[in-house]
């Protein structure tokens, strides 16, 4: 029988009007240095639609994808385009995601009411039509700018090509129909086995699937197991339980023993803290759940539970900055999802740490320098335009998170996202933060499709990025299917009690969703050829431990199923039961009947075994520096209000929607300066005061130098930038994100137990619980330099701590910008010379070493009370404004207070509290502890009579002009300047972004 | 005296259902009802049963072929009789900000009476080819029902297209029909926080359209995230600059208002 082909139509939809899309593409080719030979840019879009249309279908769809007013659609080639030299045509590469497409098919389908088959599809694609004399080169040049070689297909034609015939490939995806699962043979040499644990399984043409990221010892318990059940693995065998066992999901480098710890760092420091600070407050507990869930939860008001979790998507992002971190973003919200019963997302969080954006000297992946590394500037561009789309299309607010810039981000950046969730305590008088999946419950998958993408993501993001990584772990979100599966859930199945237990498609797919949730029932039988694929041709281990996003994995009684389904049709979310859950101990997993899985589920979780580890400390090689004192106050002080870690990125805050849910109490730009807040406040039950507060502290500058310190240092502020707007120490809970590097060097785990004794010495002095964390052990980069030179960029250890707390009345809580001309400023808190991988010495040591110079230490006594007193003021309506002072010390924090209101100050640092005898010192020692406030002339006697036991003093007051005027410790005027000037340069560095 | 029962759009990535339902109910609403878009398409649910629709912010469709543009067409394929129904009553239609996009999309904001389904006018990309998130002041041109008793008001903004466009020929019709119910001007919220007054290049700084029948309106502004004092980007200032030493705070924001006027319409 003759296969009929199916027709393709290319439908071009051009702007007929000055499109702004064209204008900036153009303005960006600017900053890459095509400064006028490029006349004109401008963009169509391409839809190429796989379908037979008859005429009047064809004009039909035509007319429903452009816009009447602003647009021209019609077939491409009949479009009548202005004069242009060159097109570059970008589409995806097959199996990527394309949401624009997916939309459009439904439109179509929906428009015409005949739904696509199987072999009919949507593409698209982007034209960008160019004016200008250039060689190939750089219009090849243009192109790569404009798109990513992993995700993207592109050609060039010039005019005359373009005209007359071109044609682009489409990304349709075709595997070969049949897949196998093989048996693999582990009675190897140790060799032969450890290399299967580096590389992967080996493919019949030779090749290697990609790294299981096990170690000999996890191999040989692998290869003890299957011979003490007397068979051969399958595949399907292998490659889960390397997803289970991976770093990403195991954690083993904090789960094992280390040194005398035999309980390893998370038992000791970690989750000890917790229990002790628990049980130490009996009563006063705010815990709901710790640790064992997708998220933390603590105690909102009687009748709800605030949860938090903050995720990381390193390797991702510095392959596809934005599929990394929309995909991150998007992921986490799942976290939320998947707590007790389900969780409503009410805000993320996020935080970057990128190389500097001016750093334009290439990095590649392999010796012959073909595949080029993304440069600092687009991978910054990229993370935020996917946080943008990720949080903004989900309509989950984005008000809280930071940018942090150190050359050691540029192999790989660090992309933090975190989410606050609500969920009610009881839902028809059952506990909701508690869920168990029954034998006999189906396992019920719903959401997204399973495809190609993010294979291998567990088992890749444990292992140094270089050449052998696979594209496969590239990937793009679709907020829209989540959040169609996000309502579906939390405004309707979860009220009804439709599911008995949920969980997230994260890591490691299917393959470890539903092995987890098997715990809850003890056992699970999958038949995994009823699982959605988004095309055919996948290999059962494929489907089992694919990424594909979008996806949550729920336990349904079997006498709820059909009322679930109908429900999750009516709402356009695809749900299939994909096999049920058993008390057989075991998970089984069957292909077409085929046993294809029979492992344990007790070796499945707890037969890696346990390596102990051991450090070795870090003698402080740092040579000794003296930093000179500046001989102009004003002007330092300039430039570090301009400094990539302290400057303004309003840019950011303000393309992150953080109004949406109505929830906006204390905003990521405050007052009339728009400064970036360290601390935001938000109001998630609307018809409550109370609120919540949340904030994130880490300085990974200090690592090299005190571990210790550093760790302190981050949480003393995470915890400090929330007291400071008005959260009580009381009921403040963290979480904790390391983000290591090269975790086989003893080295690096000496700091990292370092870091790890000052989460638990100074948690449970402040009795501030951790309830939640997650770590990212080898951020390293290996590759070579523009040179073709072998380099290995390790991340500066970094520990992020974000903090949560509860506001019990939203009216209370302060922002940062000064008030009021003849306010008082008042410092609470000591300063000490410490001066220890501070942004200043950085500063002026920005091409040496790290000096061991004293890092900031942290007095949790002194710092409790002050956070005890300050609560008390700021319930009290005391204080006008407030801001906990941090990065860049004093100085920065009184100009973005100054900033904040447009308003002078007069300020006379010899009256400052602390021990220090240099200007500097006062002004930008980053000593912990110590918040900036502004009191009101007629609020002063009670003010001074609550913080009378503080260390503290009136340093100065508010002008009703915009002065800016320092005196220092000599009584001697040292910076002069004023609110304007100081506004530009805090302004000034990513003015153009 | 009477009160409306109001419906509340949703789906398809649609994601300001509850803050709305909530202003309207602040409002003093008392049957205010979010309703899936596929309840209306299978009858499950009936616009008959209601006075208010409101279409609320979003992302409908992640904006993909243009904001508005999908969710409207499936409106337009499966549910316009009924939609035009429901208009053609006596009752109040509000879209607010992706909302406002579907209405465009729909073609319901037209200049001559019974032509609905004929676009007058576009809602572009913003002039920064950016989502954008800032506080706005709007100074009300047409007294309308919505805009009842307000002559500036500021309300947050959060879109990626919302650059009002129109030939000028059309913009001449607008202008003559009068249908042009607020625009950006330089108010109290631009003067805090140093912000020019248009936010994404719309055509002589329109931010909202009424329909000729006064009843149907659309405009990019929230007014249900200013429905709090604690929502004003100035309102700690306003705490601390002594106005209010002696006096209570106020409880609630200027987006009520419309909410209020909706509300009361029916009374």
């Amino acid at each position: 029988m003759n296969k009929k082909k199916t027709s393709s139509y290319r439908i071009e939809v051009v702007s007929r009007v000055p499109d702004s899309r064209s204008t900036v593409k153009q303005k960006q080719l600017h900053t890459i240095g095509f400064n006028g030979q490029i006349k004109q840019l401008w963009l169509s879009d391409i839809y190429t639609i796989e379908k037979e249309l008859n005429q009047n279908a064809l004009s039909k769809v035509i007319a429903m994808l452009s816009n009447p007013i602003t647009q021209q659609g019609n077939v491409s080639g009949k479009i009548q385009h202005k004069k242009f030299d060159f097109v570059i045509e970008i589409g995806f590469h097959p199996g990527v995601t394309d949401n624009i497409a997916s939309t459009a098919k439904e439109s179509i389908g929906d428009l015409l009411k005949s739904n696509f088959t199987d072999k009919e599809n949507v593409y698209t694609s982007n034209l960008y039509f160019i004016e200008g004399k250039l060689n190939a080169n750089e219009v090849r040049k243009i192109a790569e700018y404009f798109s990513n070689p992993l995700i993207n297909q592109i050609a060039i034609y010039t005019h005359n090509e373009f005209v007359n015939k071109h044609e682009f490939k489409l990304p349709s995806v075709t595997l070969p129909e049949k897949q196998n699962v093989g048996n693999i043979n582990l009675n190897i040499r140790d060799e032969k086995l450890a290399e299967i644990g580096k590389k992967g399984i080996k493919n019949q043409d030779g090749s290697y699937r990609g790294p299981l990221a096990l170690d000999l010892e996890a191999m040989k318990a692998i290869k003890n197991y299957f011979e003490k059940i007397r068979r051969t693995p399958t595949d399907v065998e292998i490659e889960s339980i390397a997803q289970t066992w991976s770093e990403h999901c195991k954690h083993s480098i904090f789960a094992n023993p280390i040194d005398e710890y035999e309980n390893g760092l998370y038992k000791t420091f970690i989750q000890k803290a917790t229990k002790e600070i628990r049980s130490k407050k009996g009563k006063k507990d705010i815990c709901v759940s710790v640790f064992i869930d997708n998220s933390g939860g603590i105690i909102f008001d009687d009748n709800y539970v605030i949860t938090h979790k903050v995720e990381t998507h390193n390797s991702p992002s510095a392959l596809d900055p934005f599929g990394g971190a929309i995909t991150g973003i998007v992921g986490v919200n799942r976290d939320a999802l998947g707590f007790g019963l389900g969780a409503k997302p009410v805000a993320n969080t996020y935080g970057f740490c990128f190389a500097d954006p001016n750093d334009n000297d290439p990095l590649y992946k392999d010796e012959s320098m073909k595949q080029k590394m993304l440069s600092p500037r687009r991978i910054m561009d990229g993370v935020i335009s996917g946080v943008n789309v990720g949080g903004n299309c989900s309509g989950i607010p984005t008000p809280q998170g930071f940018m942090y810039f150190d050359k050691s981000y540029k192999g790989k950046p660090l992309v933090f996202v975190g989410t606050v969730g609500l969920i009610p305590r009881k839902i028809n008088g059952k506990d909701a933060t508690h869920k168990k999946a029954n034998a006999g419950d189906y396992i019920v998958m719903i959401g997204g499709r399973v495809g190609k993408d993010g294979i291998h993501g567990a088992t890749f993001s444990s292992d140094a990025i270089n050449s052998g990584s696979p594209v496969t772990a590239v990937q793009i979100g679709d907020p829209i299917t989540q959040k169609k599966l996000s309502d579906a859930i939390i405004r309707e199945a979860r009220d009804l009690e439709l599911y008995s237990s949920i969980t997230d498609n994260g890591a490691g797919g299917l393959s470890c969703s539903v092995c987890e949730m098997a715990q809850e029932s003890n056992g699970c039988r999958v038949e995994l050829e009823k699982v959605p694929l988004k095309y055919p041709g996948l290999a059962p281990w494929e489907i089992w431990i694919s990424e594909s996003q979008e996806r949550m994995t729920l336990s349904v009684p079997k006498k709820n199923w059909i009322l679930f389904k109908n429900l999750m049709d009516k709402r356009g979310v695809e749900a299939t039961i994909i096999g049920t859950f058993t008390n057989s101990s075991k998970c089984i997993v069957t292909y077409n009947k085929k046993l294809v899985m029979d492992i344990d589920i007790d070796f499945l979780h707890n037969g890696l075994p346990k390596k102990h580890n051991w450090t070795r400390k870090v003698e402080a090689s740092l040579t000794e520096c003296v930093i000179p004192l500046p001989k102009n106050y004003t002007s330092q002080f300039h430039e570090m209000l301009a400094r990539n870690n302290i400057a303004g990125y309003s840019f950011v805050s303000s393309q992150f929607d953080h109004e949406v849910q109505s929830s906006s109490v204390l905003k990521p730009l405050q007052g009339k300066g728009r400064i970036n807040a360290d601390a935001t406040v938000i109001k998630p039950v609307l018809s409550s005061n109370k609120g919540v507060a949340f904030s994130q502290g880490l300085y990974p500058s200090y690592s090299e130098i005190s571990p210790y310190d550093m760790a302190a240092c981050s949480l003393d502020t995470a915890i400090r930038n929330i007291v400071s707007v008005g959260a009580n120490i009381e009921s403040i809970a963290l979480l904790d994100n390391f983000c290591w590097c090269s975790s086989e060097d003893p080295k690096r785990l000496w700091q990292l137990k370092q870091s790890a004794q000052a989460c638990y010495d100074f948690a449970t002095y402040y009795e501030t619980p951790f309830i939640s964390g997650k770590d990212s052990m080898f951020n390293d980069f290996k590759g070579f330099n523009s040179k073709g030179e072998s380099i290995h960029i390790s991340i500066l250890p970094t520990l992020l701590i974000s903090s949560i707390g509860v506001i019990e009345n939203c009216e209370k809580v302060v922002s940062l910008d000064f008030k009021m001309p003849g306010d008082h400023i008042y410092v609470l808190g000591n300063t000490y010379e410490e001066f220890g991988g501070t942004e200043y010495m950085l500063s002026i040591l920005e091409k040496n070493n790290f000096g061991n110079m004293r890092t900031p230490k942290v007095n949790p006594t002194e710092n409790k009370h002050i956070y005890k007193v300050i609560f008390q003021c700021i319930q009290s309506d005391l204080i006008s404004s407030s801001q906990s002072i941090g990065r860049g010390g004093l100085a920065c924090a009184l100009a973005k207070s100054a900033m904040g209101g447009m308003l002078g100050i007069s300020v006379d640092l010899a009256k400052l509290p602390g021990v220090f005898s240099r200007n500097d010192a006062a002004l930008f020692s980053e000593s912990q502890g110590r918040i900036l406030v502004s009191v009101s002339e007629s609020h002063i006697k009670r003010f001074k009579r609550l913080i009378k036991n503080t260390p503290h003093a009136l340093i100065g007051i508010v002008r009703n002009d915009s002065l800016i005027r320092i005196k220092g410790i000599e009584e001697k005027l040292i910076i002069s300047s004023n609110v304007q000037n100081i506004s530009r340069y805090y302004n000034s560095t990513f003015s153009e972004y | 005296m009477i009160k409306p029962k109001i419906l509340v759009m949703s789906g398809y990535g649609i994601n300001c259902e509850d803050e709305t339902k909530f202003a309207f109910e602040l409002a003093g609403a008392e049957k205010v009802d979010i309703v899936h878009i596929n309840d209306l398409i299978d009858g499950s649910k009936n616009l008959e049963n209601y006075q208010i629709v409101a279409f609320p912010g979003g992302f409908a469709y992640g904006d993909d072929t243009g904001a508005g543009n999908a969710f409207a067409n499936k409106l337009r394929n499966h549910m316009w009789d009924d939609f035009m129904k429901f208009i053609n009553r006596d009752t109040l239609t509000i879209g607010i900000c992706n909302g406002f996009q579907v209405l465009t999309s729909l073609g319901i904001f037209t200049t001559k009476a019974k032509t609905y389904g004929e676009r007058m006018f576009a809602l572009m990309p913003n002039a920064n080819a950016r989502y954008t998130v800032r506080w706005v002041d709007l100074g009300v041109d047409v007294d309308s029902h919505f805009f009842r008793n307000i002559d500036t008001i500021s309300l947050p903004i959060a879109h990626g297209e919302g650059r009002f466009f129109t030939p000028e020929r059309s913009m001449n019709d607008i202008k003559d029909a009068n249908v042009i119910a607020a625009r950006y001007i330089k108010g109290e919220m631009c003067e805090f926080q140093q912000l020019t007054a248009n936010p994404n290049g719309s055509l002589e700084d329109v931010a909202s359209i009424i329909d000729i029948s006064g009843r149907i309106m659309g405009l990019m502004p929230h007014p249900e995230r200013a429905i709090f004092f604690t929502q004003l980007p100035n309102w700690t200032s306003i705490k601390y600059s002594r106005r209010y030493e002696n006096e209570h705070l106020p409880k609630f924001g200027p987006g009520l208002k419309i909410f209020e006027n909706m509300v009361s319409y029916f009374s």
